[in-house]
């Protein structure tokens, strides 16, 4: 059966925020005339459908499909066409079904979910009216072969089919398009896999139709257009034989397969047909000239870069010193770095000082390793292993240095120090693996780095740099009140009339608060860095006599966009009053609330310290004896379990989602490699005994005042021991959703029920210092990061573990039921906002927390005067058992608000909009 | 699959009737009661005297406080040779009592209009041994609608969320159920997401029934001659949009005289896989907001829509009396019904327009 290109169709991808940067970056800036413009054009370019995907991490996804789609029906030029709702999702995609009032698609379900969920899914979806993407995706994962792609896509087939009754017309298989041309021998016929099975399920599965995303064939190609090109033009050509119905493409990237130039056009289908083994090989040789040609034709003549050869697993042993040190730098292999080192010092005549070999092959190496990162060729964790390489050679070179040093010093000379960058995170902060990273990066590309650490005050930081003489002032921070110590720091450097260019980066910071906060304060400069592999261009620009000034006017000049579109958004949609938005309030029964009494109240703490070995306590042991301390066991193991390793990721850098992020077509094999250094490190910390973890827990008597939670000393609510303040949402929301507020879950004092709050601290984090500053003194970045990093997910996973128990300890943990993945996907009842975060940012809620909970003399977390956790690797907050309870964003704050939260907590409201800077929705004089 | 086994008693004594000639709806409820100049106190009767809000114009509340007004338009419309009569529960939805302040009576707003149109169709049964007479569940639209903004500056602002709106309809369906209608009739559609909530919550009620099903008809509303609805689609597109719900009926209804609609019915004809109704008003509305098609006008047009096998089902809308009910039955009678064609297979979707995939 095939079909004729004519009534294929094509579904627009550029409205998907994955497959369009365009889009992306105009959803991100919440300027939806540039969405909606987008939209039109992949209309009037001919899209039968357009595929609508807003899965970002920073977004939220179900309003905005939302708001989108609302958008788009009044744009009858965009909403003629079907709608294809493309989440990852379900909740966004049941969002997005409300909305429209055609018969649209949903992309996608399967299986992945296991068998129930998925006819659950199909189920609504019958009601709803919408067709559905079937994925090739089981309980076991993504289907890659032909068989397994038949065998999944029949099972789904059968079950919706006879169980549901779902129409068989209204079935749309993505049976999964996986990257060729990788240079692994199993994805080799990955086209072919996909061609047979469609041929198959057209021919079996009668009334379904297929589906895919095209360009995922091409990632091995990215960066290289016409071959890319070429090869969904001709994938397509066999897919649309071989029965394909319709494809995710974009439109403009489409040729026509009778036009592929012949050579080109034999070698891509060599690829997608398997047709001989070195396929690949010679298709990437082919690109390369290609791409030279191109190169060449538009410069004037360039040499073509034949960086393309396969070469066995040794053989690079067997070149030049030179090349070999290239080689062990770009592929992070220390094993022979010293041996080599000492090879090309030896040979005196070639370099007869050591900082030639820095100046020349180990900086040559590096220059590669820069431009693959920059290129998006390498990634962050292969960056690391560069550097861990480099500060080998380094490390080995240094005493000859110094003694070259001292004889020079002798004979009355001086030493010219490179360029010098500073770089600290600021007061009241101690989170520094971004920072570690931004230095190892800075390191490698020949930069002085000099690292004060963490908690540096401001003085510190002037002093250093001023007795120095550095270039560059770079500060770091992760919580939100160090972004006010930033602009101190700003302010001071201008006080004392500092010229260097000042760097802003860190998981809290952001282009827009630089340029509306920190910028206006320092005329020198600031430029906010968004991650480690921006920041060389950066500093070498500013270094550059040549470049700084044109690069700090385009910096100035985007800043001072930011500040007009920051000013302009704000004028935009006013708050509610503070009032209003109490009055658009969740409301519960609390009449038939149920509300669980927890098994004890009073506080209980947990270590995994050996010495400290008390009894893990049994469930339902200490039964109601209030404020009675147990000592708890706990093992890393059992914490390592709970481990949600996504945020791993990010923290080097890869995005994507665990475990996808394993088979990801570009990221994947880096991925893959670090899940396994990380696993092993683990293993070695767990064994080893290497962090201590600490935790406790514990629960009161409670009821909410407005927007205060009262904690008393008993339940006949004798006494108040605690007051914990929060604060209410006050956007404009559509109907029928609410302004929300933490205190909307606990019971109000007038409903006549009684309620408990729980609260926590933990900490996996004495130890990971020590441990990680072992490997720096070793030159190991990398691990010194990965012990870090780890640090901070078992931190989490603690704060998982303990949650669990809690929920045990309230009755309704016990019959939950769910799997370890469920958990960490937090799919059970109850919540635990930690102060400091979007749903309760005031970090100064933290020491009342403390206090209560004992938890400095249970924990040893410290609060620093930023009321960060120290150790750094610690979480702390509370429990909320309502059933209804959900993480929400506070968002802007209106000045009333903030004056009768200044009110009711006893600060000034001079103190309380220092401490809510960045929520705040006005001007502060 | 056991939808057949869940299927009421209604389907199979409709399906003998639908293949045995063009089956008669009634008229306009709303033109019947204005004859009536009925005044305040009509309207509120004993029972609402004190309630604070004006209630005149609620015609739906009639079937509490003047059901022998009701009951006599439903007899009269089977006297005329109606086969099925619609509840007078146009407006008895939460949304639109809110209008009166009326939402907490709802569910007995609807189980009175069932039951006093139940009465009117066993006396005419009775009256005539052998007829069968239908009782079917009015369900209205909304006077807010979920694919258009109330405010031009907000086009992304929706004055009420769909989850607002399938409570609403799963509110009404319940108690029309509960009164006994044979057949839930989704009327006068002029935005489809409604109509889909509507269909959604139709279908969560049989669920909450462990499936037990009614005929569910379907009634759109094209508002202009270019054959869109208000909320821009074309007949096709929301024939895709609907047809998940597996009608037993579709078509069209309100807003168009009859001819006027004839393209339109004509489409729906040819791509439904279901029975076809149309139930036209009389004529455009004229100056005084009466309608000018007389009963024999009205015939006509129909008439010619039964000879062109077009429908299955016809009656009147807005205007229309039991007079124009008896000149419609003489004049389609003598016409075969339309037969249903079958489709192929196909994946049918849509926008604002329809695009199928073979």
């Amino acid at each position: 059966m095939t079909k004729s290109a004519s009534s294929f169709l094509v579904i627009g991808e550029r409205t998907n925020i994955t497959g369009s940067p365009k889009f992306a970056k105009a959803l991100k800036a919440g300027d939806w005339d540039a969405c909606l413009a987008i939209a039109k054009q992949q209309v009037e370019s001919g899209a039968n459908v357009i595929d609508i995907n807003v899965d970002e991490a920073l977004i939220d996804g179900e309003a905005t499909m939302v708001k989108f789609l609302n958008l788009i029906a009044a744009e009858p030029d965009i909403s003629r066409v079907p709608v294809m709702l493309d989440s990852s999702k379900w909740t966004v995609l049941e969002a997005g079904l409300k909305c429209i009032q055609g018969k649209g698609i949903v992309n996608s379900i399967s299986l992945k979910d296991g068998e129930a969920e998925f006819l659950r899914r199909a189920r609504l979806l019958t009601r709803y009216g919408a067709a559905a993407v079937v994925m090739a995706f089981d309980e076991q994962g993504q289907a890659a072969t032909r068989d397994e792609k038949v065998r999944i896509c029949t099972r789904a087939y059968r079950l919706l089919v006879d169980r549901v009754g779902f129409p068989a017309e209204d079935i749309i298989f993505d049976p999964n398009i996986l990257t060729v041309a990788t240079g692994i021998e199993e994805h080799n016929n990955y086209a072919v896999d996909f061609f047979e099975a469609t041929k198959l399920i057209k021919a079996t599965l009668p009334g379904a139709k297929v589906s895919g995303g095209v360009s995922n064939v091409s990632f091995s190609f990215r960066g290289n257009n016409p071959v890319r090109e070429a090869m969904h033009t001709a994938f397509l050509y066999h897919a649309i034989g071989a029965g394909l119905d319709m494809a995710i493409v974009n439109a403009g990237m489409l040729g026509v397969y009778a036009e592929i130039e012949p050579q080109l056009r034999e070698r891509v289908e060599d690829v997608l047909l398997n047709r001989r083994p070195d396929a690949t090989e010679r298709l990437v040789t082919f690109a390369d000239e290609l791409k030279a040609r191109e190169t060449s034709a538009k410069d004037g003549g360039s040499i073509p870069n034949p960086n393309a050869k396969i070469q066995n697993a040794d053989a690079w042993r067997n070149g030049s010193v030179e090349s070999r040190l290239a080689h062990a730098l770009v592929k992070g292999i220390d094993q022979f770095v010293e041996a080599d080192t000492e090879e090309a010092r030896a040979n005196t005549a070639k370099y007869p000082r050591p900082l030639h070999i820095i100046e020349g092959p180990l900086m040559d190496g590096m220059r590669i390793v820069g431009d693959l990162f920059g290129a998006g060729k390498m990634f962050l964790p292969q960056v690391v292993k560069s550097a861990r390489v480099m500060k080998r050679s380094v490390a080995y070179l240094t005493p000859f240095m110094e003694e070259e040093k001292r004889q020079l010093v002798a004979g009355g000379g001086t030493a010219k120090p490179n360029g010098k960058f500073l770089i600290a995170t600021v007061k009241g902060d101690v989170h520094d693996i971004g920072k570690n990273i931004v230095g190892v990066v800075l390191a490698c590309n020949n930069y002085e780095v000099i690292d004060l650490g963490v908690m540096v005050p401001c003085d510190k930081i002037l002093a250093t740099a001023k007795e120095r003489g550095v270039d560059i002032i770079g500060l770091s921070g992760l919580i939100t009140p160090s972004l006010d110590e930033m602009v101190h720091v700003a302010k001071e450097m201008k006080r004392q009339g500092c010229t260097v260019p000042l760097l802003i980066g860190g998981a809290t910071t952001s282009p827009a608060h630089a340029a509306v906060k920190i910028a206006p304060e320092y005329a020198p400069g600031v430029v906010h860095v968004l991650d480690a592999s921006r920041v060389v261009n950066v500093v070498s620009a500013l270094l550059s006599p040549e470049q700084k000034p044109a690069f700090l006017a385009g910096n100035s000049e985007k800043q001072e966009r930011l500040r007009n579109e920051f000013a302009a958004r704000r004028n935009q949609r006013p708050l509610l009053s503070l009032a209003t938005a109490r009055a658009r309030r969740p409301t519960f029964d609390w009449a038939a609330a149920d509300i669980p009494r927890p098994e004890f109240l009073g506080t209980r703490a947990f270590s995994s310290a050996a010495s400290e070995g008390g009894q893990r306590p049994e469930a339902g042991g200490q039964k109601s004896e209030p404020a009675k301390l147990t000592d708890g066991q706990l093992t890393l193991a059992e914490i390592a379990g709970y481990i949600d390793w996504g945020p791993f990721f990010s923290a080097w850098e890869l995005h994507g989602r665990y475990p996808d992020i394993l088979q990801d077509p570009v990221v994947g094999a880096e991925a893959t490699k670090l899940f396994n250094d990380a696993q092993r490190l683990l293993a070695r910390i767990v064994a080893e005994q290497r962090f201590t973890a600490k935790a406790v827990i514990g629960f009161w008597p409670a009821n909410a005042v407005g927007d205060d939670i009262e904690v008393y000393a008993d339940e006949q609510r004798s006494r108040v021991l605690a007051t914990f303040h929060q604060l209410r949402q006050q956007m404009e929301k559509p109907a029928g959703q609410f302004n929300h507020c933490l205190a909307d879950f606990v019971a109000p004092k007038d409903s006549g029920r009684l309620d408990y709050l729980g609260g926590f601290a933990v900490t996996a984090g004495h130890g990971v210092e020590e441990f990680a500053a072992g490997f720096r003194a070793q030159h190991d970045d990398y691990n010194a990061i990965m012990a870090q990093a780890l640090g901070d997910r078992l931190a989490e996973a603690l704060a998982e573990l303990m949650h669990k128990r809690v929920r045990d300890h309230c009755g309704y943990g016990r019959s939950e039921n769910l799997t370890m993945a469920e958990i960490i996907r937090e799919k059970y009842r109850g919540i635990r906002p930690a102060p400091g975060y979007p749903a309760c940012p005031d970090h100064t809620e933290k020491p009342g927390l403390f206090a209560l909970l004992g938890a400095t003399d249970a924990t040893g977390i410290t609060l620093t005067e930023s009321c960060a956790m120290s150790p750094a690797s610690s979480v702390s907050g509370w429990y909320f058992n309502h059933p209804d309870s959900k993480y929400f964003g506070v968002g802007k704050l209106g000045r009333d608000q903030v004056e009768d939260y200044a009110k009711r907590k006893g600060q000034t409201l001079a103190e309380a909009e220092k401490w809510l800077g960045p929520y705040l929705d006005y001007e502060t004089t | 699959m056991t939808a057949q086994a869940h299927e009421s008693p209604a389907f199979a004594a409709l399906r003998t009737l639908f293949a045995q000639r063009i089956a008669i709806l009634d008229g306009a409820m709303g033109t019947m009661i204005q004859r009536h100049h009925l005044t305040e106190a009509d309207f509120r009767g004993e029972r609402f005297r004190a309630h604070p809000h004006d209630l005149k114009g609620n015609n739906d509340l009639l079937s509490l406080t003047r059901p022998d007004i009701i009951g006599e338009i439903h007899r009269q419309y089977f006297a005329a040779g109606a086969d099925m009569v619609e509840t007078n529960t146009f407006n008895s939805t939460s949304i639109s009592q809110s209008d009166y302040h009326l939402e907490s009576i709802v569910p007995e707003l609807n189980r009175a209009a069932a039951a006093v149109a139940r009465r009117a169709a066993q006396q005419a049964e009775a009256a005539t041994p052998g007829r069968r007479c239908f009782v079917a569940g009015a369900v209205g639209p909304l006077s807010r609608t979920l694919s258009m903004s109330p405010d031009v500056n907000r086009p992304d602002y929706r004055a009420v969320t769909w989850d607002q709106v399938v409570a609403a309809y799963a509110e009404q369906v319940r108690a029309l159920l509960d009164g006994g209608v044979d057949t839930l009739l989704v009327e006068t559609i002029f935005d489809t997401l409604n109509a889909k909530a509507a269909l959604f919550a139709i279908q969560s009620v049989f669920d909450e029934r462990g499936g037990a099903r009614v005929p569910v008809m379907v009634s759109v509303t094209i508002t202009d001659v270019a054959g869109r609805t208000l909320s821009g689609q074309t007949i096709a597109a929301f024939y895709h949009s609907i047809a998940h719900a597996q009608p037993f009926s579709v078509g069209i209804n309100c807003a168009l005289g009859g001819k006027a609609m004839r393209p339109y019915v004509e489409e729906l004809a040819a791509i439904a896989d279901c029975f076809v109704s149309c139930y036209p008003n009389a004529g455009l509305p004229n100056a005084f907001g009466g309608y000018d098609e007389t009963p024999a006008d009205m015939a006509a047009v129909l008439g010619e829509f039964a000879e062109s096998g077009f429908v299955n089902l016809v009656g009147g809308c807005c205007g229309s009396t039991p007079d124009h009910i008896a000149a419609i039955a003489a004049a389609v009678g003598k016409f075969p019904p339309r037969v249903p064609p079958v489709r192929p297979a196909a994946l049918r979707l849509s926008g604002l327009e329809p695009l199928i995939v073979s």
